[in-house]
């Protein structure tokens, strides 16, 4: 009854909860195992996702931005309006989410990050905080409080695969986590504005007497963030619906992600991602699935606590 | 002015603090207000404890409504499974629960930040999952009915004016404790390690001994409320201990003003009542909350009671000034 929404948020299409259901009794043990692998780097690409998002924002600003988890939601929930309300095929109106959502966040750097004079770590946690919620409330103004779907982009046949089956959206919420993981690689690595923001990240004093402009690379990498984030939101959407109170896990988890992979390393990122995904979803379907949420936690405290770098993170965590 | 020479007398302070509590309930006119102050006397309690650690430690948590769960589960279950009287279930929880804080917090609170954001966050939202699974002794989601009301040494507190004093008595305990724990050597370590954790170490503070003695304080204080809470209400469910209520007792803290104990009490009765005063607003209960959050951080990050503060000294200043300029200066 009391169920809080906000918290058990599950992704809707675990092994054992709803469809696609699999007649697991018809699977032997391997490809039951193999089953739960294709589900958990499907949900770790999106927590991989949402963890380069939160990694932007932090290369060029050492902000946490608790607000990451709204981007998907706002990604997911104006695909559907986009849709129902000016009818457009799914691909314009992801496209118009995207750029949406980039305005959202260049809109919180504007309006909440940037004005403080001087702040303090935790000055800027409850910043964004607060943001989080002003956009979920919002959001459960416009949006109402029901679950919206979309359609799978290309059909729901599943694809067998031996003995598995793959559904086509996983496919595509892989491809997509990988397409975005190589451009910002590509971007931050060869154009000449992922250069200025890698150097004013790294270095804004240095970037500044080269002319940088530090605040202009901070807006950039909220839009890019913004972005990154509505991609999640977009692609996980037909397999989870969307819901005006889903950012809170998907912050949580894609966060968890970047701190098991390495804050401030995209690569740890995509690994933490994934890992928190196959062990989540091995959980769920062999241990409990209520307890599918404690482990991505209880994974962040055992790495928080003696590996606060991450797995492939090499500058030391703060901790003295 | 009255309220900035009393942040200097804390004892004077309390005095009055007393009276007020002692008189308030018979300045309101409806009954169901004396609900709002017993719910505003127990958020006050672990808002205090929060504030401790919070305000003069500089360490954040975004987990304590774990603790007031933890603290409400725990005698609530010993009173509805195998009855207890309360009492016994205070004991035991505050027993368990602060070996429980202590274990976590020594490896929680060697990190810093938002790395300390987060683990107090995943603490808080394990703890929850636990309320919701271990649904043979909790109840699961729907919650555990049947705690037995408050009664003390066989005196009963069944009416509501009557756990009003009894919530009054616990709060005015757990503000003498805290003045004289912010007064003593211990406040001034505990504001050291806010200014600078490696200052206050090479002046000889134990930091992590003080850092890991305040949490388990604060999470004494949280279990005492989730205890009176438990058996004001008699039911519990998670839902009252999630990770939103984690979040409001801070911004309570944040929006009293960061490292004042009476700000603290300030921030939990402004906003305890303030869904009771926005129930015109009820949808928009949420974003307003988020707003107020983002507002007070940006425009008085010290927080209302220390920026309104500010606003008056700045004034008094101005009009000092403005008269220097008339006097003719000769």
């Amino acid at each position: 009854m009391n169920r809080p929404q906000a918290l058990c948020y599950k992704i809707k299409w675990g092994p054992d909860t709803g469809p696609p259901r699999y007649d697991h009794n018809n699977m032997t043990f391997e490809q039951q195992i193999l089953q739960y692998l294709i589900t958990g780097v499907t949900v770790g690409s999106i927590y991989a996702l949402i963890g380069m998002g939160f990694n932007i924002i932090y290369n060029s600003t050492e902000i946490i931005n608790f607000a990451q988890g709204e981007f998907v939601m706002l990604g997911g929930l104006l695909t559907v309006s986009g849709m129902q309300l000016l009818h457009l095929p799914v691909p314009f109106a992801a496209i118009l989410a995207i750029v949406g959502v980039s305005l959202i966040g260049i809109t919180l750097d504007r309006a909440a990050i940037r004005p403080p004079k001087d702040p303090s770590p935790i000055t800027l946690i409850i910043i964004t905080i607060g943001a989080s919620i002003f956009i979920r409330g919002m959001s459960s103004l416009i949006w109402g409080k029901e679950p919206y779907p979309i359609p799978a982009f290309s059909g729901e046949e599943p694809i067998p695969f031996f003995g598995a089956v793959i559904q086509p959206q996983s496919v595509w919420v892989m491809g997509v986590a990988l397409i975005v993981v190589l451009s910002l690689r590509q971007f931050f690595g060869r154009t000449l504005t992922g250069k200025a923001m890698m150097a004013s990240a790294v270095q804004p004093r240095a970037a500044k007497l080269v002319g940088i402009e530090a605040s202009y690379m901070v807006l950039l990498s909220f839009a890019l963030s913004g972005a990154v984030g509505a991609a999640a939101g977009i692609v996980i959407a037909p397999m989870s619906m969307v819901q005006y109170d889903m950012g809170v896990m998907m912050g949580l988890k894609g966060f968890c992600a970047a701190i098991i992979g390495g804050i401030g390393h995209p690569l740890g990122v995509v690994f933490g991602g994934v890992i928190l995904g196959i062990v989540e979803s091995l959980g769920a379907g062999l241990i409990s699935s209520g307890y599918k949420d404690a482990i991505a936690f209880v994974i962040l405290l055992l790495m928080l606590f003696f590996r606060p770098q991450g797995i492939l993170g090499k500058t030391k965590g703060e901790r003295v | 002015m009255m309220t900035l020479s009393l942040m200097k007398k804390p004892l004077a302070g309390f005095v009055l603090f007393s009276i007020l509590l002692l008189l308030l309930p018979f300045t309101v006119t409806n009954d169901y207000y004396i609900n709002v102050l017993i719910i505003i006397g127990i958020n006050s309690i672990i808002v205090i404890g929060l504030d401790l650690l919070v305000g003069y430690t500089g360490q954040i948590s975004l987990g304590h409504a774990a603790f007031y769960g933890l603290g409400a589960y725990i005698t609530g279950i010993l009173s509805a499974r195998w009855a207890w009287p309360p009492i016994g279930g205070l004991l035991i929880s505050l027993v368990m629960v602060g070996i429980l804080a202590f274990l976590i917090g020594i490896p929680t609170l060697k990190l810093h930040g938002h790395y300390l954001a987060m683990a107090t966050l995943g603490l808080g939202i394990i703890v929850f999952i636990f309320f919701q699974e271990l649904d043979f002794l909790t109840g699961g989601p729907s919650g555990l009915v049947g705690i037995a009301p408050m009664s003390l040494f066989g005196i009963p507190f069944d009416s509501d004016l009557s756990y009003y004093y009894l919530v009054s008595a616990f709060l005015l305990a757990t503000l003498l404790l805290s003045i004289n724990v912010v007064r003593s050597r211990v406040g001034r370590a505990l504001r050291a390690i806010h200014g600078s954790e490696v200052a206050a170490s090479v002046l000889g503070v134990n930091i992590s001994r003080f850092k890991v003695g305040i949490f388990v304080l604060s999470a004494l204080y949280a279990v005492t409320a989730g205890w009176l809470y438990a058996h004001y209400i008699t039911f519990i469910s998670p839902s009252s201990f999630g990770f939103m209520f984690s979040i409001k007792l801070i911004t309570m803290v944040v929006i009293g003003s960061l490292g004042s104990l009476w700000g603290a009490i300030f921030g939990a009765a402004l906003l305890t009542s303030l869904p009771e005063f926005l129930v015109v607003f009820e949808n928009y209960e949420t974003s307003v909350f988020g707003l107020i959050l983002i507002l007070v951080m940006i425009f008085m990050p010290r927080g209302l009671m220390r920026g309104l503060e500010d606003l008056i000294k700045r004034m008094i200043d101005l009009g000092r000034q403005n008269l220097k300029e008339r006097s003719p200066t000769s």
